[in-house]
């Protein structure tokens, strides 16, 4: 089965010399093929920086990016992102929207028009295709930019927070929607989360990611039985372990990120006292 | 009660009602010396609304003072035009190519402060006919905003849009045709419809300063109408042209409007 990708040793860092900002540093993570990867982490902690990676939009500063074994070159339809907000184009209908990638590739009508067509009708759209994204609701345009994304066939689909700014019941129905397209469809899934619920509801493998440098703290394997129902995964009591299991590592990342935070500020105080010290001896320094 | 009363309908008597209102205290200021012996100041020397109407009246029936509106038209249009068809390519480019920003935006950034009308006198030197030189001043006029315009709006284009795009095997002419420029259209518009504003600005005041066009009075546009009236002291028919060149701007912005609103299907209008 194609669609494996594997980063190994990956390092990100943003700008020059004093300004550098690394933000990922020795990621060594696996997306196995047609499993569905949750990744989920403290927010700040890169995951966005890894979606761009993993889509071939920016390069690793060190280590390697690859999909079944060949190194990531640029952006290409093997990989597709589902982004944050609706990333539909704004200017075109739903119709023309989904038809977009095998048009700007040539590919001719006969070759993409029944796919469309089916995956309009798969996601609920067919009636809206004549719409602009403006005229859909939240959900609608998410289920959308589903359908443009899967009707270019790609290998893996990287989903980045997608479903972020939903209502809760909007929500629900998209993790409904978007487990029965995998079940369907068994394509190599990176979705991207920070809602526990939503990683324990739709993972095979649930990433629990580390706070800088991210890093895979551990990977929790979701051995629930799909097609999965939410009224039986709230039930379970294997989904109900996962989910503590999971939030006591998240808790120690983010805890771990405020000590973090709070250490640097120790440091500088610390080393401002230093520096008064000779001249004039403050409470500390005395003490 | 219908209270989902059509607000078009409401919107319409109110703007009845603060016409209505406005000609009459203007009548009542132009001849409050006449008819309570008190002068209200400026309003007191404008003609009242009541005798503008008069010569009006007359005027539809001079053929010049049709020559003069379309004068302008045309001159408008031309400058207009000119800077679209330049000023949008132009600012495409620039917001696509950092080596093409870098060369030409300093050019750009020096010109754009200079006042259209500064440009007067020299347009009047190196282009051969009075026409162009007038159409050029109109060109000016709106070709900064245009380009900056188009420049913001296609420098402002999501970058997930692209990067959409291009993962889904789209090529430089494609995204481009299909992303950038659909992307831009809404920025387009506006500063088309900023650009018109100030043609009709620009239009009026070089043919005043030029003295109208080669093909004598009734060629000198609404600019010169308004000012030969001036200098031939039919006071009501400057207040005629003001009032013209305030319609014909507002049909030339309400046109841009809808056109624009036609090629921007996709915006939500309120």
């Amino acid at each position: 089965m194609n669609g494996a990708m594997q980063l190994l040793g990956v390092a990100k860092s943003y700008g020059e010399g004093a300004a550098r900002r690394p933000v990922l540093e020795g990621l060594d993570l696996d997306i196995p093929a047609g499993r569905l990867t949750v990744i989920i982490g403290p927010s700040g902690c890169g995951k966005s920086t890894l979606v761009r990676l993993l889509a071939g939009f920016e390069r690793p500063t060190r280590g390697s990016v690859t999909l079944d074994g060949r190194p990531v070159g640029g952006a290409d339809r093997r990989r597709l992102v589902v982004f944050q907000e609706s990333a539909l184009f704004p200017w075109m209908n739903v119709a023309d929207n989904v038809a977009y990638g095998p048009r700007a590739r040539g590919v001719r009508p006969q070759g993409w028009r029944p796919q469309a067509a089916a995956l309009l009708e798969r996601v609920g759209l067919r009636a809206f295709a004549g719409r602009y994204p403006s005229q859909l609701s939240g959900g609608m345009q998410r289920r959308a930019e589903l359908a443009r994304a899967l009707v270019n066939e790609p290998e893996v689909m990287i989903l980045d927070e997608p479903f972020r700014g939903l209502d809760a019941m909007t929500r629900e129905l998209m993790h409904a929607y978007y487990a029965d397209l995998f079940e369907e469809t068994r394509r190599t899934q990176c979705f991207v989360t920070t809602d526990i619920d939503e990683a324990v509801f739709l993972a095979d493998r649930l990433v629990v990611m580390s706070h800088a440098p991210m890093r895979v703290r551990e990977v929790i394997e979701v051995d629930l039985p799909r097609p999965r129902r939410a009224a039986d995964v709230l039930a379970s009591d294997r989904a109900n372990d996962i989910k503590m299991r999971a939030l006591t590592l998240l808790h120690e990342e983010a805890m771990r990120a405020f000590a973090g935070g709070s250490r640097a500020a120790g440091d500088f105080l610390a080393a401002y006292a230093r520096r008064r010290a000779p001249a004039v001896p403050t409470p500390e320094t005395r003490a | 009660m219908n209270l989902l009363a059509d607000p078009r309908t409401r919107a319409t008597r109110r703007a009845l009602v603060s016409l209505v209102a406005f000609a009459l205290l203007w009548e009542l200021g132009a001849r409050s010396k006449a008819w309570f012996g008190v002068a209200v100041p400026w309003v007191g020397h404008v003609p009242p609304p009541s005798a503008v109407l008069a010569a009006w009246v007359r005027l539809l029936g001079d053929p010049g003072y049709w020559q003069s509106w379309v004068a302008s038209l045309l001159r408008v249009l031309a400058g207009f035009t000119a800077a679209m068809a330049v000023g949008i390519p132009l600012g495409l480019l620039l917001a696509m190519n950092r080596v093409c920003r870098m060369i030409f935006f300093p050019v750009l950034e020096l010109l754009r402060p200079i006042p259209p009308l500064a440009w007067v006198p020299a347009a009047i030197l190196f282009w051969p006919t009075q026409e162009l030189s007038i159409a050029f001043v109109t060109f000016v006029g709106a070709f900064f905003t245009i380009v900056l315009n188009v420049v913001g709006g296609a420098g402002a284009i999501d970058v997930r849009y692209f990067q959409a795009a291009r993962a889904m095997g789209a090529t430089g002419w494609n995204v481009f045709r299909r992303v950038v420029l659909p992307a831009t259209v809404p920025a387009i518009v506006v500063g088309a419809a900023v650009g018109m504003g100030i043609t009709w600005e620009v239009v009026v005041a070089a043919e005043m300063i030029s003295g109208g066009g080669s093909s004598g009075a009734t060629g000198g546009g609404m600019g010169f109408f308004i000012w030969n009236s001036y200098i031939g002291g039919a006071y009501e028919q400057i207040v005629v042209g003001m009032i013209s060149i305030g319609i014909a701007g507002y049909a030339c912005s309400e046109a841009l409007r809808r056109l624009g609103a036609r090629v921007t299907p996709w915006l939500v209008r309120a």
